[in-house]
């Protein structure tokens, strides 16, 4: 505990800090605030005596929701195995073998006994443990373990640790990406510091965050968005530095196509995007009604009671602030615009490195205008919950050329107990993590489509195969 | 060119990847005045690469054509003269995200084996990240040195000749991740902690055969290791086909006939002789690598 490393510092949790919270498998991101109810796994505790604690520190949730550093290992093991059985020949499943009933074992926690102490009393109180195989002995802890110790470790984020969450907890959110497949994307699409990469992506910011992670601050980063804004709450559980900010930025589709011919003005004498601009306004004016509307009221009532003077300088008041506003207002959009502008003349020059596709979206349409945006000999993945549309995909790349190295591809993905003489695999595994096509664009042929390197780079007997695709 | 950093035009002494076709390609020492055999015919570099984008097509002496690519480890991975088995970008990717690995990281590796991993490793720490990587053959350790320099990644890598087992990483307390892959991990376990950073870090083990697995999962068990835990992932590759369905014939359908408001104009129901369906779908290849390794990862707890 006495170490005073010099570069400690950043491994200690401050107040603010984005970290996760770990319980065997179970994971939940999460910010430190001060006297922050925090619910996790059934359990309330308060975070605020993690401050100042390393990361990976495990705490022991104690009365009160207070956390207390875990010390350090209480001995593995609750039983020291003294006795076993050799087979289950003899335990019968009568419901009898426990003696401790549901209310016995409510006391005890009342008592405030520990898990560990619980575990204790349930396995002396147990008739059939010290007949129980060895083995079933270790399972019959873990399960009980998991039931009664109440612990929770601080993790510091990271892709890994974020991608299993997210999971683990809303697949949904993430379109059901599973953490190898988002591995494989990183790898194939090259991601790297100082490239510049296109991320489209509706998985809540993580897919978003793992680039950015990948990129380690150095380079840039465009979120292609579509509708009103970027989504990017995973973004702020990975707890990046302040200057990791500074290499992501973002676009709407919905300027892809003027961007794309040429028309797309970002100058600030821009008609059409002050119109654009202005309509924004109003609408937010309108989604306000607080100010707007309850104005005549309140000056009414001034009226009444007030002299001229107190009343004018109620309307100057209201002039001032109405003013200050608008000026707030048009700071904003003068911010939107130069984030827009930053954006517009990154891609400009069509001449990015890698593009990462992972949405709810059809791909194809995404694909082949972001596509544009590539310099060539750059990779590029999609991904899709859904095989047919990367389908698609393959066959658009295939007619349009412009793409080689086109795979289309899952991972399976297994997990395994291994523990002595009893090694398998686990009984339970995911039935898909998602579909990826990757690829890699190449300087497109004026002539010819490229698809036609690919024919007559095969056997001819090959050729005569129902099949049109190498 | 570089491995950890793109450039638009090859120059001469840039390593290229020239893509022959589906699942074929060659790296190429780009060099004026040297000449390249392809099935294609010969490509010469002054002309034909030498000043060109990258990601373009180049059209070689017997008329048929190549495109040029820009490496990546993943090209390389799949272009690279094989030394011994090496590891495939399926199980790299895994490896990379579950170490943890990102720009400023320092690894420690063994065996170095082709480089397969190392330049992934490097792709991905780059700029800022160290790699030491270990092996115990003394040509290969040579041959992989001077392949790191041609790549233009040297400054980011230590290779050392010595056996992980006996002599460990030759660095103690500061790499973030350690990977072993040699043929008795266990007995470099303790070596990988010690190479590792007081604070903590991870680990990976790649290995063939359960047997190997379950030593090594005691051994990282007894040295204090935490949330062990072995994986294997596979690829699964779709390919992509336009299949033909014959439908049946199975006559004509009196019954249809024999609707009142059927009318002389209809034809008959029964489909024509070569009626098919032709629909673009995917097959699985015929053969796939059903196996490569079990992964074993862990994470070093501060020490």
């Amino acid at each position: 505990m006495a170490d005073n490393g010099d570069d400690d510092s950043q491994y200690r949790i401050k107040e603010g800090d984005y970290v996760v919270l770990k319980r065997g498998d179970i994971y939940k991101a999460m910010q430190i605030q001060p006297r922050k109810k925090v619910i996790f796994e059934k359990q309330w505790f308060f975070l605020d005596n993690a401050v100042g604690q390393l990361y990976s520190t495990t705490f022991e949730i104690v009365s009160g929701g207070n956390l207390q550093p875990q010390k350090h290992k209480d001995a593995e093991s609750a039983s020291d195995a003294k006795e076993a059985g050799t087979d289950n020949r003899n335990i019968v499943d009568d419901g009898k073998s426990q003696k401790l009933t549901r209310d016995d074992i409510e006391t005890l926690k009342e008592q405030g006994l520990k898990g560990q102490e619980i575990i204790q009393q349930l396995v002396e109180n147990s008739s059939t443990f010290r007949v129980k195989t060895e083995y079933a002995q270790d399972k019959y802890i873990k399960k009980k373990k998991k039931k009664y110790e109440s612990t929770v470790t601080i993790l510091k984020p990271s892709c890994r640790i974020l991608a299993m969450m997210y999971h683990g907890r809303e697949p949904g959110k993430i379109c059901h990406l599973r953490y190898d497949t988002l591995a494989q994307m990183l790898t194939l699409a090259n991601i790297h510091a100082g490239s510049k990469v296109l991320v489209f992506e509706t998985c809540a910011g993580l897919v978003l965050g793992a680039v950015m992670e990948r990129m380690g601050g150095y380079g840039s980063v465009i979120q292609m968005y579509p509708g009103g804004g970027p989504v990017r709450a995973g973004v702020e559980s990975f707890g990046f530095p302040a200057h990791f900010h500074d290499m992501l930025h973002e676009f709407p589709i919905c300027h892809v196509n003027a961007l794309l011919a040429g028309t797309l003005d970002t100058t600030a004498k821009d008609a059409n995007a002050d119109e654009k601009l202005s309509d924004m306004a109003v609408e937010e004016e309108q989604n306000q009604p607080g100010t707007e509307q309850q104005g005549p009221d309140e000056q009414s009532m001034e009226t009444s009671t007030g002299d001229d003077s107190g009343q004018d300088q109620e309307k100057k008041e209201k002039e001032k602030r109405k003013e200050a506003k608008a000026q707030e207002k048009k700071v904003k959009l003068e911010e939107k615009r130069r984030k827009l502008a930053a954006a517009a003349a990154l891609l400009e020059g069509r001449n990015a490195d890698g593009l990462v596709i992972a949405s709810r979206f059809h791909p194809c349409p995404v694909l082949m205008g972001l596509l544009k945006f590539l310099s060539p000999s750059r990779p590029f993945v999609v991904f899709s919950q859904y095989k047919e549309p990367l389908i698609e995909c393959y066959t658009k790349l295939k007619e349009h050329g412009g793409a080689v190295n086109l795979r289309l591809t899952d991972t399976w993905l297994r997990h395994y107990q291994v523990l002595p003489n009893r090694t398998h695999p686990l009984l339970l595994m995911s039935g898909g993590g998602g579909y990826v096509l990757s690829g890699t664009t190449i300087a497109m042929d004026r002539s010819k489509p490229a698809g036609s390197s690919e024919l007559r780079n095969r056997h001819p007997k090959r050729l005569k195969l129902t099949d049109t695709e190498g | 060119m570089s491995f950890v950093e793109y450039s638009d035009f090859i120059q001469d002494g840039d390593v290229a990847i020239v893509y022959l076709g589906h699942d074929s390609t060659m790296p190429v020492k780009v060099q004026q005045g040297a000449q390249t055999q392809t099935r294609y015919g010969v490509i010469r570099h002054s002309t034909d690469l030498i000043g060109q984008r990258y990601g373009s097509k180049v059209t070689c002496s017997k008329g048929g054509w190549v495109h040029v690519l820009h490496p990546t480890p993943e090209l390389w991975t799949v272009s690279l003269p094989h030394r011994t088995q090496i590891l495939y970008t399926t199980d790299i990717a895994t490896i990379t995200m579950m170490l943890e690995l990102k720009p400023g990281s320092v690894v420690c590796e063994s065996g170095t084996g082709s480089g397969s991993l190392s330049h992934a490793i490097l792709r991905t720490i780059a700029p800022t990240g160290h790699l030491h990587t270990v092996e115990f053959h003394q040509q290969r350790a040579e041959k992989v040195a001077e392949e790191f320099k041609e790549h233009r990644v040297a400054h980011l890598v230590t290779v050392r000749n010595q056996d992980v087992c006996k002599d460990g990483f030759g660095v103690t307390g500061v790499a973030d991740a350690v990977f072993l892959d040699i043929p008795s991990p266990w007995e470099a376990v303790r070596h990988a902690k010690a190479a590792m950073k007081k604070q903590g870090g991870r680990v990976c083990s790649f290995s063939p055969c359960i047997e190997q697995v379950q030593r090594t999962c005691e051994a990282l068990a007894d040295q204090g290791f935490e949330e062990i835990s072995t994986v294997e992932v596979l690829l699964r590759v779709h390919d992509v086909r336009t299949v033909s369905l014959p439908l049946p014939d199975f006559g004509l359908d009196p019954s249809a006939q024999t609707r009142p408001d059927a009318g002389e104009k209809t034809p008959p129901t029964s489909a024509p002789n070569h009626a098919a369906v032709t629909l673009k779908t995917t097959t699985p290849p015929r053969e796939i690598p059903g196996h490569t390794g079990y992964l074993t990862f862990a994470t070093k707890p501060r020490t």
